[in-house]
């Protein structure tokens, strides 16, 4: 039934003398949603952006063990490596739309992959921007300046955009925390339809967000991984004293 | 009256009056201020007065020997379009290696080093230095490699466009690096993480967006290179040439008349200087000078209001940025 997407072992991650993460080893399967938690500093951005190697654009960093999507292991030598951040797209804490108009934001992706056609562009972007729901809502402006949008129609066409380029694996780094809560409400559903097609990470500070959308949770603390478990397990029945606490809001 | 609202007479003389040694130096602080704008607009005024009489069309494009400074205008313009051709493909590269390519090294640390050192030599310096290399070395190199008689071994609008374009050069890097470095990470994440290639995040994200920026360091330095006498003082600016410097590019059926870049110029700000320091009859010649001056500084305020104007829209595109 479930099948493992990314399977992380023994990673430990280094920023210069400093250590970020420290042996950590999870199975992540496909098409759930899984939730990072933990608190501020913990490593939760460092995890999901070795996903799709965007932390090498730090100067000084460095990573012990393997991580596999799809059983290939991604730090080899021979990857690909802007292929693969096609494959694992990523939407960040605050809405990075270009300044440029809507539509040009949209074709963006598709057009550095070498796509010209226009009848091909539209199609892309009608089904990106319908899966995103967001479609309705800029149809008739596509021709706009994006900073018009409200902060949340935003953050939804930051994540239109990434489907455009069509990834297998979205990695979400806390989405909503700059959004108000129909906002995030309206992110919540997406991620819940989103998850039919893709296998989605989401980092997180709200414990109730993670509760509600996520199957899987993960809950690091200074660079450790505590705990790992179904989403109903975590929260009724957490396995680790520092976990209970955290959910409960006793620290962090 | 007793009222706990307002406040009493002595305390508003106290706080809000100004004291006769406040008073004074405010007046200081603004009046330097105000100075500026005050010096601006008597230069300019003085200067419009004086030569507004003469300008006319006949003035503006006609040859010196019919009182006018077509041959200048022309001249000035020529060279800061090969100037342009020169200084901004190498200075707009050079800068985008510097903030996107180069690691932060020792060597990164000279070369922003030197370009600043360069923008603060002297500019009769640059003007001994063209002399010197590319017309007496490089020149008359090339005129034997190519046996091409006496064609680049000379002072000519070419070498003399070289010099200026070394000139402004750390002017267009500076601002382009500042433009660059403007430019927040976020965009460039946003664009790896749609799967670009370092070279399309520069050339579809970075760039475009910096664009404006660029755009007003390289008016900068038209308006700067315009203004400069002493780099072209040996290279070829001439007093009096009656006929454009152009050459017909002939294509069988029709030719076509483009710059040519092997003869000497007239040049607007060097007539100012040869007519006020080696006029013979200086009332006479008067009028031209003023005409001359107004013509140059026109243009140089076009240019600067081109350059705010893309300033403005380059800040307002970061803001745009930032706000989201």
């Amino acid at each position: 039934m479930k099948e493992t997407k990314i399977k992380i072992k023994n990673v430990s991650v280094y920023f210069g003398y400093l250590q970020a993460l420290n042996n950590i080893t999870l199975d992540i399967y496909d098409k759930r949603v899984t939730s990072i938690i933990g608190p501020s500093g913990c490593g939760k951005t460092s995890l999901l952006k070795s996903f799709n190697r965007m932390n090498e654009l730090i100067k000084g960093f460095k990573l012990k063990g393997q991580i596999f999507i799809d059983d290939t292991d991604i730090y080899k030598k021979n990857i690909d490596v802007i292929n693969l951040r096609k494959l694992v797209g990523m939407v960040f804490q605050q809405a990075n739309l270009f300044p440029k108009s809507i539509y040009e934001n949209l074709t963006f992706a598709p057009s550095i992959n070498g796509i010209k056609d226009k009848t091909r562009l539209n199609e892309i972007i009608e089904n990106a921007c319908t899966l995103s729901g967001i479609w309705d809502e800029i149809k008739d402006r596509l021709k706009d300046n994006p900073y018009n949008l409200s902060a949340g129609q935003q953050q939804r066409l930051c994540i239109a955009r990434l489907l455009t380029a069509d990834p297998d694996i979205l990695l979400l780094d806390e989405p909503a925390s700059a959004l108000d809560p129909i906002s995030t409400n309206k992110i919540e559903e997406l991620i819940y339809e989103l998850k039919k097609k893709y296998t989605i990470v989401v980092v997180t500070h709200n414990m109730q967000q993670a509760a509600r959308i996520s199957d899987y949770i993960a809950f690091l603390y200074m660079g450790q991984l505590i705990e790992y478990d179904k989403t109903s397990k975590i929260f009724t029945n957490p396995a680790n004293k520092q976990t209970e606490d955290y959910i409960t809001g006793r620290f962090g | 009256m007793n009222n706990k609202y307002l406040l009493d007479d002595s305390i508003i003389n106290k706080t809000f009056k100004l004291s006769k040694q406040d008073f004074w130096g405010m007046f200081i602080i603004k009046f330097t201020t105000y100075l500026i704008f005050i010096l601006f607009l008597a230069i300019i005024l003085f200067l419009y007065y004086n030569g507004s009489e003469i300008i006319s069309r006949k003035f503006l494009f006609s040859s010196p020997i019919n009182n006018g400074i077509g041959v200048a205008l022309f001249g000035t313009i020529a060279v800061c379009i090969i100037m342009i051709i020169f200084s901004v493909p190498i200075g707009v590269i050079s800068a985008i290696y510097l903030v996107e390519y180069a690691e932060n090294s020792i060597l990164k640390k000279i070369i922003k080093m030197s370009i600043n050192n360069l923008a603060g030599v002297p500019s009769i310096v640059f003007g001994l230095f063209g002399l010197g290399f590319f017309v007496l070395i490089l020149g008359k190199n090339l005129d034997e490699v190519l046996n091409s008689g006496l064609l680049f071994g000379k002072p000519s609008m070419l070498w003399a466009s070289a010099t200026l374009a070394i000139l402004v050069l750390p002017t267009i890097i500076v601002t382009t690096m500042e433009a660059l470095e403007r430019i927040p990470d976020t965009q460039r994440e946003a664009a790896y993480a749609l799967g670009a290639e370092k070279w399309q995040v520069v050339k579809k994200v970075v760039l475009p967006q910096a664009a404006p920026g660029i755009l007003t360091g390289i008016i900068l330095s038209v308006s700067r290179g315009m203004g400069e006498v002493a780099p072209v003082l040996f290279l070829g600016c001439a007093f009096f040439i009656p006929n454009l410097p152009l050459a017909d590019l002939n294509l069988g059926l029709f030719s076509i008349p483009l710059i040519n870049p092997a003869e000497q110029f007239m040049f607007l700000s060097y007539n100012v200087f040869i007519l006020s320091t080696q006029s013979i009859d200086l009332r006479s010649s008067l009028p031209y000078l003023y005409g001359n001056v107004v013509i140059l500084i026109t243009l140089v305020m076009i240019f600067n209001s081109a350059a705010i104007y893309y300033r403005y829209k380059f800040r307002k595109t970061l803001q745009d940025i930032n706000r989201s």
